[in-house]
């Protein structure tokens, strides 16, 4: 979270690397005090929980301003579906950010990768800063990367599970080789699995249920931005051995293979 | 999946200690899958003339009761009445009568019900794939129906005449609903009319069966207890407090994705707890009669609600809870 660390995604520059979900609170004061008191900078909404009309309940006005808002498509369950959910959120509430969560299975919550290729052609198309949940997958993640997408977010674990980085070592495949920011979603039950994914490479962490039912929400939202900021800190820091990738130099024997003057 | 013998033996165990455990991982799920939050509704009975013989129902054909159907003009009296409270999940219900409330009648309810809320489910009579595709298309995202109960002999003892004899039919309806295109399915025993726990047993069975034959549907259950008439001539199987709890709780556990409805026919000290339990989504200030939230009337209702708090009262107990009220939680995006 240093000033030379931004991370950009649609031309936007995010300070704080932790992303966060607002369903799930059992106060929506709190929710609010708890983006506030953390910095959380970008905000996931569900359109099918924005009241139509203007309500004493209506989530959107608890999310304080200058936040960044990402609609996410929950309940669309194939591509159209998404792309409907998204057009509708630019249109009544100038949302142009989408979380495309495309899920036809109600049971694992597991999104659909092929739908969700589709529906970012298409909105990438249409200029929204699109945002693709999925399980991750090479082959997928480039295909996003060539439809447009502004970043991918696979999933950890299990949406609701807290079981962290059960995906771990297909996560780390797509920081390796895919050339858009890769923000870990769903399944982050701990501030110290969100920071081993910050630790990996991943350039951000989207998390919902870990921080709204914590016997402290504000606290548990302000532990996982720092989680967030230490992880991203030590990815910096690491050296090379412990990352387990091969030096592009060989300091060691390169001598071996030198002219001699 | 769990066994008959199983879910007998969790009925049957009355150990404070494994009722504890089973509650306190029936709330963790719940809150992990859930969050902190309830969804509201409410339930608007638009007809109550019907040609089934269910001998336990309030509209039974065979009752002495005034008969009535909504207007139009009616139908938009109870909708704003219900609106104005905040909710924006309506329920719409019928007795069966194709005269009286045929598919047309729904969906002109439907459409009406399209103006005030976000959320629009049917508690209707079963209907063809056709029907239920017309009133998707009209704005109707749940359907709601329960077997009753899944013992075939005691289906037919309960239900001796009308449409409604016909178990295949019925139990084939979610079926039919999901084929539609209809993205939300609660399914439910009324329990007392069979033995609690081989009803749970079938409709386990029941709803794995429909969540592997269409996955992308969200499923949710409702666990009412029948309530006897007055000079009711059969006995039932009452479902205890206590056992109440048991499948609430057993339900999380066995489907921590699945949603759990508790009406107003529950009193608010059973309503209060269970939210804890597993239950997701309850309605408030109900009303079971036609006509109920303009005319303020009691009368001629299907059953009689225990749960009588208006739905700012529910409101202050959620918010004393920790839990938080969800009235939208739907947004119809046509038919897409």
């Amino acid at each position: 979270m240093t000033p030379k660390d931004p991370l950009v995604i649609g031309g936007k520059t995010i300070t704080n690397r932790f992303f966060l979900g607002t369903g799930k609170f059992g106060d929506k004061k709190v929710m609010r005090t708890a983006i506030e008191k953390s910095g959380v900078e970008v905000v996931t909404v569900a359109l099918r929980r924005v009241d139509q009309q203007q309500t004493p309940e209506n989530l959107l006005d608890f999310v304080p301003e200058n936040t960044i808002l990402m609609i996410n498509t929950s309940g669309a369950r194939n591509a159209r579906q998404a792309v409907t959910i998204a057009r509708i959120a630019r249109e009544s509430l100038g949302i142009n950010w989408v979380k495309i969560e495309v899920i036809d299975d109600s049971k694992y919550l597991l999104p659909d990768n092929q739908e969700t290729i589709k529906c970012t052609e298409i909105l990438a198309g249409e200029g929204f800063t699109v945002m693709p949940y999925i399980h991750p997958d090479l082959y997928v993640a480039r295909e996003l990367q060539k439809a447009g997408a502004a970043s991918v977010m696979p999933l950890g674990s299990l949406i609701g599970s807290g079981e962290g980085l059960q995906a771990r070592k297909f996560i780390e495949i797509l920081i390796r080789e895919i050339d858009l920011p890769v923000v870990v979603d769903a399944g982050i039950g701990v501030p110290s699995q969100a920071a081993e994914a910050m630790e990996m490479g991943a350039d951000a962490v989207l998390a919902n249920t870990a921080v709204s039912i914590a016997r402290d929400p504000v606290q548990m939202a302000r532990a996982f931005s720092l989680a967030v900021q230490a992880g991203r800190l030590a990815h910096r820091a690491r050296s090379r051995e412990i990352r387990g990738q091969a030096s592009p130099s060989s300091p060691l024997t390169g001598f071996l293979f030198e002219e001699s003057p | 999946m769990i066994s008959l013998p199983e879910i007998t033996a969790v009925l049957k165990n009355d150990d404070p200690a494994f009722l504890e455990q089973l509650a306190r991982r029936a709330r963790r799920l719940t809150r992990m899958h859930f969050g902190n939050t309830i969804s509201l509704y409410a339930p608007l009975y638009l007809s109550n003339y019907c040609e089934n013989f269910c001998t336990y129902c309030g509209f039974n054909c065979g009752l002495d009761i005034h008969r009535s159907r909504l207007t139009p003009a009616g139908m938009e009296k109870e909708m704003a009445c219900i609106a104005r409270k905040g909710i924006r999940n309506l329920l719409l219900l019928t007795g069966e009568s194709p005269r009286h409330s045929p598919p047309s009648y729904l969906k002109e309810a439907v459409i009406l019900a399209g103006k005030y809320f976000s959320g629009i489910g049917v508690e209707i009579y079963p209907l063809q794939t056709e029907e239920y595709k017309i009133l998707h298309a009209a704005g109707v995202d749940s359907v709601t129906v329960y077997q009753e109960t899944y013992d075939r002999k005691r289906y037919a003892h309960y239900h001796p005449a009308g449409r409604k004899r016909d178990y295949d039919y019925r139990y084939q309806t979610p079926q039919r609903a999901a084929e539609a295109g209809i993205p939300r399915l609660t399914l439910g025993v009324l329990f007392g009319l069979g033995k609690p726990a081989a009803d749970l047993h079938a409709l386990y069975r029941h709803l794995e069966d429909l969540m592997k034959r269409y996955p992308g549907v969200e499923y949710a259950l409702s666990v009412p207890r029948i309530i006897p008439l007055p000079d009711a001539p059969d006995r039932y199987h009452i479902l205890s407090d206590r056992n109440l709890a048991k499948v609430i709780a057993l339900t999380r556990i066995l489907f921590p994705s699945v949603g759990i409805n508790l009406s107003t026919r529950e009193p608010a000290a059973i309503r209060d707890r269970m939210i804890h339990l597993g239950v997701t989504r309850i309605s408030a200030e109900s009303k079971t009669m036609v006509g109920g939230y303009y005319r303020k009337t009691e009368e001629d209702a299907q059953f009689y609600i225990k749960d009588q708090r208006s739905v700012g009262e529910i409101l202050r107990m959620l918010k004393s809870q920790g839990l938080d009220p969800v009235f939208t939680d739907w947004r119809r995006i046509g038919s897409a």
